[in-house]
């Protein structure tokens, strides 16, 4: 059997390297990775907890195996947890993310300090996911794709992985924009990434090491894949501003803008669209779930079983 | 149930479709509300927000378009157009937002962009605060509705000013009249409607709810208690005891 997948993202990496790692040879068709991959603008957290305050339970369950296949693949991964705080005119919202998630703890501000002291006596109560984990998606992907072989023409088995793209065969799949910004701010450090909730404008900041932060993102239910708005970038920037003024201070690297294919239950799917399997959908969950839904299409391939994400077939 | 501009709606509930963690989980909370309009917002979406608003289509409602969060009646008025094109309807849920932190509204703009609207044939439904004046002015303007807050946009806090509320009702008794935002929980809706308001429109209470549809049920319900009591007449209040039996003759050892 040889497979070919096609597209780049962090979709078609991830499936192609299961299956080399299954002995299957697979061959990606796209460009290599780059701005044009959603995944390119992606946080990089693995935080199946804190995305299960809001997202189906499966997020949770299949984004608890994401950090270790990450590293398995040689990709560093920061297992330091993540911190979210909330404002305190906005106390409530803490309380009601840890009612609705899972594998936290309450932080008092001694306990914020000892983790984070940059955010000492900033914040009075943080809930701390110890088992959460973030890493580099540019550093990922480079890597991933570093190792797989690359094709002109489909051959063998094809897998469809071209995200938003694939929309002439998914017509149910549709764009959730999102927009970042990539600042610079050595005076701060931050050993993990840290959420602040907020009712309008929720933020949160990844550390990429050497005083550089990714902040994101906004979820708009629009396809639109231009430059992000003024307000977007009012949004993040006094969201980071909230939670340490000395962000103010720092360099504008990049702002960036993408949209994320999702289907209606922002669950991701593996189709059969006539003699194409469809790997889609990932929503804002790409670097959580790729690995587990790289999982279930290469099972799929192996032991022809239908997996929890494949849903009927569309002939 | 209520009429707004000449068309009768088959549920007192409108609900806005901001905010769920998914579509799917919208259209199952509309499902359980058996809503009868949802308000959209276009502004936030523009350029791109198509297969968004396909999904909403897809409900089978009454589409409100809406305007939130135009700072000023001229761009108010030029959302309200765009929203008239992309929805192909003469309904607007008109915002005109005059403060940042509260996003309480606007009423000189507001009532400045209905009169512009109602002039272009729109049909407004200006979201505007319990003030009987500026409501007067609103209707003057050429609205046939009048959306009053029960408290800030997402705040949840409920009727803020039960009596001016009533006082409208009683002002207005033949204007549709409609509480909207603020409602947090089903017994604010249920309060809304015993007052004898023809609709109650919410997005929040139910989009923020860790069970959306299970709230939306649960929304959906308490208005329709709230509108059997208004129409059951309910009783007055009184500050003294009125026992239900009465105590002389009954036999006491």
């Amino acid at each position: 059997m040889s497979v070919t997948i096609l597209g780049g993202g962090v979709m078609g990496l991830c499936i192609a390297t299961e299956l080399n790692g299954r002995g299957i040879p697979a061959a990606i068709l796209g460009e290599a990775p780059g701005p044009r991959a959603c995944s390119w603008w992606a946080g990089g957290m693995l935080a199946p907890h804190c995305e299960g305050e809001s997202a189906d339970p499966a997020v949770t369950r299949h984004g608890l195996t994401a950090a270790d296949w990450w590293q398995d693949q040689g990709v560093p991964v920061a297992r330091n947890g993540t911190l979210v705080v909330s404002l305190a005119r906005d106390a409530g919202a803490l309380s009601r993310f840890a009612r609705r998630s899972a594998g936290h703890r309450m932080l008092d501000a001694p306990g914020i300090a000892a983790l984070e002291p940059d955010l000492a006596g900033r914040f009075a109560r943080a809930l701390f996911f110890a088992d959460e984990a973030h890493l580099a998606p540019r550093q990922a992907l480079s890597i991933l794709s570093g190792c797989l072989a690359r094709t002109e023409t489909p051959t063998g088995t094809v897998i469809d992985c071209r995200g938003l793209s694939a929309r002439d065969a998914l017509r149910d799949l549709r764009g959730v924009r999102g927009e970042m910004a990539v600042i610079r701010c050595p005076e701060i450090r931050l050993a993990r990434p840290v959420r602040l909730l907020h009712p309008r404008m929720p933020l949160y900041v990844v550390p990429r090491g050497d005083g550089v932060f990714m902040l994101g993102a906004t979820m708009v239910e629009s396809d639109r894949r231009g430059p992000p708005t003024a307000r977007a970038v009012l949004e993040l920037l006094s969201a980071a501003f909230a939670l340490h003024p000395a962000l103010a201070e720092a360099e504008v690297l990049e702002l960036g803008a993408d949209a994320r294919p999702a289907f209606p239950d922002n669950l991701p799917r593996i189709r059969r669209v006539g003699g194409v399997i469809h790997a889609n959908g990932l929503y804002r969950h790409g670097f959580l779930l790729a690995p587990a839904v790289a999982r279930m299409v290469a099972d799929h391939l192996q032991h022809q079983t239908r997996p929890e994400f494949m849903d009927a077939d569309h002939p | 149930m209520p009429v707004f501009y000449g068309t009768e709606i088959d549920s007192p509930l409108m609900l806005g479709t901001a905010g769920y963690p998914s579509p799917r989980i919208l259209a199952d909370a509309f499902a359980r509300s058996g809503a009868g309009i949802a308000t959209v917002s276009l502004r936030r979406e523009a350029g791109g927000g198509q297969d968004f608003w396909a999904l909403v289509r897809s409900l089978g409602v009454a589409l409100l378009p809406n305007t939130a969060g135009c700072h000023g009646a001229r761009e108010a008025v030029t959302t309200a157009q765009m929203a008239r094109e992309v929805f192909g309807t003469d309904w607007i849920k008109l915002e005109v937002i005059g403060h940042a932190d509260t996003l309480q509204p606007d009423v000189f703009g507001l009532v400045e962009a209905a009169r512009i609207l109602a002039g272009d044939g729109f049909k407004v439904f200006p979201y505007c605060t319990e003030d009987l004046v500026v409501c007067e002015r609103l209707l003057d303007a050429g609205c046939q509705v009048l959306m009053p807050w029960g408290a800030p946009i997402g705040s949840g806090l409920g009727l803020n000013n039960p009596h001016g509320l009533r006082a409208l009702r009683a002002a207005f008794p033949d204007v549709a009249l409609v509480v909207d935002a603020g409602i947090g929980l089903p017994s604010h809706a249920a309060a809304a409607m015993e007052m004898g308001f023809d609709a109650v429109l919410m997005n929040s209470a139910v989009a923020r709810a860790g069970d959306p549809a299970a709230m939306a049920g649960a929304m959906a319900d308490a208005i329709r208690a709230g509108r059997a009591a208004y129409l059951a007449d309910p009783m007055e209040r009184t500050d003294m005891a009125i026992p239900s039996t009465p105590v002389i003759g009954r036999a006491f050892l």
